[in-house]
């Protein structure tokens, strides 16, 4: 370990490594940012929701979003895989179904970055019980 | 594309849990992540105690803030296929609600965490305390280097002073004014020392912290050195906290490693390192003149104050001393102000305080809540409330110093002047909870067994009265007391108070006195009507047979361990009282409710 020599390299360093622990500070206070959940179901992984998951993640990082990225279960949706379900800071959440990297990509630069709506959204038909 | 980590599999590495195997589980996470080819996807992350000890080994998982509670290292593969692979969460493993019986899926929603403010815990469950990276992550040593770059001593000793902090150790003695005194005494060589001793039967606190943030101590302290004017740091930590030790150890390791502890801290010039100094276990080494004396190899015995230790300390120089959850307070003040710690709590009490919840309460563990928190809050709300829906009798805090409260006190704040006028005291902050079925002539009893055996012996009202003070209550459990032993009681009660050396014996006559006050009926009884009203003491029982009640089925002659119990089938039984052992045993296998207890 190198020796940290003055208050700005203590602050550097600081920024260095607070991405490390960027999951867990964010899942701290989760209604704070995006939360994007992806359908990792059998049917949703055989669908590709793996690489979205990895892709969104990744993207998510270069463009500078924060929003905390969780797999979840079957959503019930199988002929539409891969599903997520994005919910922005005091909105309600919205189901995108069919999403392939091209999709993902205009999700996070329409719906994610403005508010925009795209193509794709399937109209929630269910209350979720740990609201 | 380079794979990211997604996930991170938090397992508590505190002592509860690390009793339980939670180091096995650990291990089998990383196995079956690794057997599943996920190493790069989840990570698995040792912390401090996540509190909610009552239901460890806890394992939570992020981002999604599952808690999974009394985790085994069998359930490892589980959770890796169910939870990490296909985002289902293991339902048999979460925590659930005893109100309504549901799961509850994440700590958010955990009435345990609902109430707390962490500030001294803030990083405990949270990090990895053995990385010194992740405390930096989170604005470690930034106070430090602030103090050192932007502030003099005086001004860093004024934000303490404005915050309001008070010693977490018992005393509850103005921190900043402490350090002002401290700095004001003239010597070539000054001392900072963490008293790491923590005591009091029940109480976690000081271990939890050292254990889940052990860097946080070490700021702390260097800062301290700074505002005081020292360059050398002793924690003086009880040999019994290994873990507390090998965490500290590391942390001191990686500190001097950045330069972080050392010479010419951060390019400022500041000298200070820091050293352990291990103490027995003695309950009177807390006591901090008794503490130094044991520091310097000398017999752990007080000496009277004046002098106080901020003018003649350690090895004679002026040594100022601040216990562990205090200094844990210290980095988020400089780092937030003043302003807003002075904002938590109350207009006498500032900040939150960590308790260490025992005794007959469901939520055993660790909570921190802001002062002015009251009683009925902690006990009823986060605590749970009482085991077995039980009644509520009484709350011991402050340790073997303090008293019981009972139900009439349940809705004051938690404060240090109204604990004190309520008759007990906030202590370090063990909190143990009693209900119906405990007699609280022997919770004293037991205080007093404790007291007695820590005594130090030096002087003659502590060593002496505490032992006659133990006595006359044996004699009152026994059945032989009169009502010339409780005004005994009282008498010499005070008399100890008045006349012992230190805190330990100007205090330890607290159980009794708060009992006799709160409960003097229960004494009464045990003096006048000779019984114990809770079933405790077993001379003044008696276990009788009911004949209305009695079929003779023999079941209570059969299981009775010391064949005391006699009658012929389908005849009235008899128990003969001389060789009863009073176990208890007739009573539950009968099934006709013909057992009493007179």
């Amino acid at each position: 370990m190198t020796k940290i020599k003055s208050l700005a390299e203590l602050k550097l360093k600081k920024e260095e490594l607070e991405k490390k622990l960027n999951l867990r500070e964010k899942s701290n206070e989760p209604d704070k940012y995006i939360q994007i959940k992806v359908g990792m179901a059998t049917s949703g992984i055989a669908s590709g929701a793996k690489v979205v998951m990895d892709f969104l993640i990744e993207e998510l990082n270069k463009r500078g979003i924060d929003a905390v990225v969780t797999q979840t279960g079957d959503m019930g949706y199988c002929y539409a895989e891969p599903t997520i379900e994005v919910k922005r800071p005091g909105e309600d959440p919205i189901v995108f179904g069919y999403v392939d990297l091209k999709k993902a990509d205009e999700i996070i630069e329409k719906y994610l970055k403005n508010g925009e709506l795209v193509e794709g959204i399937i109209p929630v038909n269910y209350e979720s019980i740990d609201e | 594309m380079a794979q990211q980590i997604k996930m991170h599999l938090l397992v508590c590495g505190g002592t509860g849990c690390r009793a339980s195997e939670s180091d096995q589980i650990q291990a089998s996470l990383e196995h079956e992540l690794k057997v599943h080819g996920l190493e790069n996807e989840a990570k698995v992350v040792t912390t401090g105690c996540f509190g909610f000890c009552e239901k460890g080994p806890i394992v939570k998982v992020i981002p999604d803030n599952t808690f999974y509670v009394q985790v085994k290292p069998g359930d490892a593969r589980e959770i890796v296929e169910e939870h990490v692979i296909k985002g289902r969460k293991v339902e048999r493993l979460l925590y659930t609600d005893p109100e309504n019986k549901e799961h509850v899926a994440d700590s958010k929603h955990m009435g345990f965490y609902r109430k707390q403010i962490r500030i001294a815990l803030r990083n405990c469950g949270f990090i990895d305390p053995e990385n010194v990276d992740e405390y930096l992550a989170r604005d470690g040593y930034q106070a430090l280097g602030k103090v050192l770059s932007e502030m003099t001593p005086e001004d860093a000793i004024k934000i303490i002073k404005d915050s309001g902090l008070r010693g977490r150790g018992g005393g509850g003695f103005p921190t900043g004014l402490k350090w002002e005194i401290t700095r004001k005494s003239v010597a070539e060589k000054k001392y900072v020392v963490c008293n790491a001793d923590e005591g009091d039967p029940g109480a976690f606190m000081d271990r939890s912290i050292l254990e889940g943030d052990p860097h946080v101590v070490l700021e702390a302290m260097a800062i301290c050195g700074f505002a005081i004017g020292a360059d050398a740091g002793l924690i003086y930590i009880r040999a019994e906290y290994p873990l507390a030790i090998k965490r500290l150890k590391i942390a001191i390791d990686q500190a001097r490693n950045y330069g972080l502890l050392g010479n010419d801290i951060l390019g400022t010039g500041f000298n200070f390192d820091i050293e352990l100094r291990y103490g027995a276990g003695a309950f009177v080494c807390g006591e901090e003149t008794a503490l130094i004396h044991s520091m310097e190899g000398s017999r752990g015995e007080p000496t009277f104050k004046p002098p106080f230790p901020s003018v003649e300390g350690y090895l004679g120089k002026p040594t100022n001393v601040n216990n562990v959850e205090t200094f844990a307070n210290i980095p988020p003040i400089i780092n937030k102000g003043s302003e807003w710690f002075a904002a938590i709590g109350t207009a006498r009490a500032k900040g939150t305080k960590v308790f260490a919840l025992a005794g007959k309460i469901n939520n055993v563990g660790l909570i921190e809540v802001p002062m002015g928190t009251t009683l009925r809050e902690v006990i009823f709300e986060i605590g749970g409330g009482i085991k077995d829906g039980k009644k509520f009798k009484a709350v011991q805090t402050g340790g073997p110093s303090g008293g019981c409260l009972t139900e009439k006190h349940l809705d004051i704040p938690i404060e240090y002047d109204t604990l004190i006028a309520a008759g007990s005291m906030m202590g370090s902050g063990g909190m143990i909870v009693m209900d119906e079925d405990d007699c609280m002539v022997s919770v004293a009893k037991y205080y007093l067994d404790f007291t007695v055996e820590e005594s130090c012996g030096k002087c003659s009202p502590c060593r002496i009265g505490n032992k006659r003070l133990h006595e006359i209550l044996e004699t009152i459990t026994k059945g032989q007391g009169t009502m010339e032993d409780l005004s005994k009681l009282k008498n010499l009660s005070h008399v100890i108070k008045d006349t012992s050396l230190c805190g330990l014996g100007q205090t330890s006559p607290n159980p009794v006195l708060s009992t006799m006050e709160n409960f003097w009926d229960e004494y009464i009884s045990h003096v006048v009507d000779k019984k114990c009203t809770s079933g405790v003491c077993k001379s003044l029982m008696r276990y009788v047979i009911i004949p209305e009640n009695c079929i003779g089925c023999m079941a209570c002659a059969r299981n009775c361990p010391v064949n005391c119990i006699t009658g012929e089938r389908k005849q009235v039984h008899f128990i003969d009282q001389d060789t009863c052992i009073k176990c208890g045993t007739c009573l539950e296998k009968c099934k006709f409710n013909a057992i009493a207890i007179i």
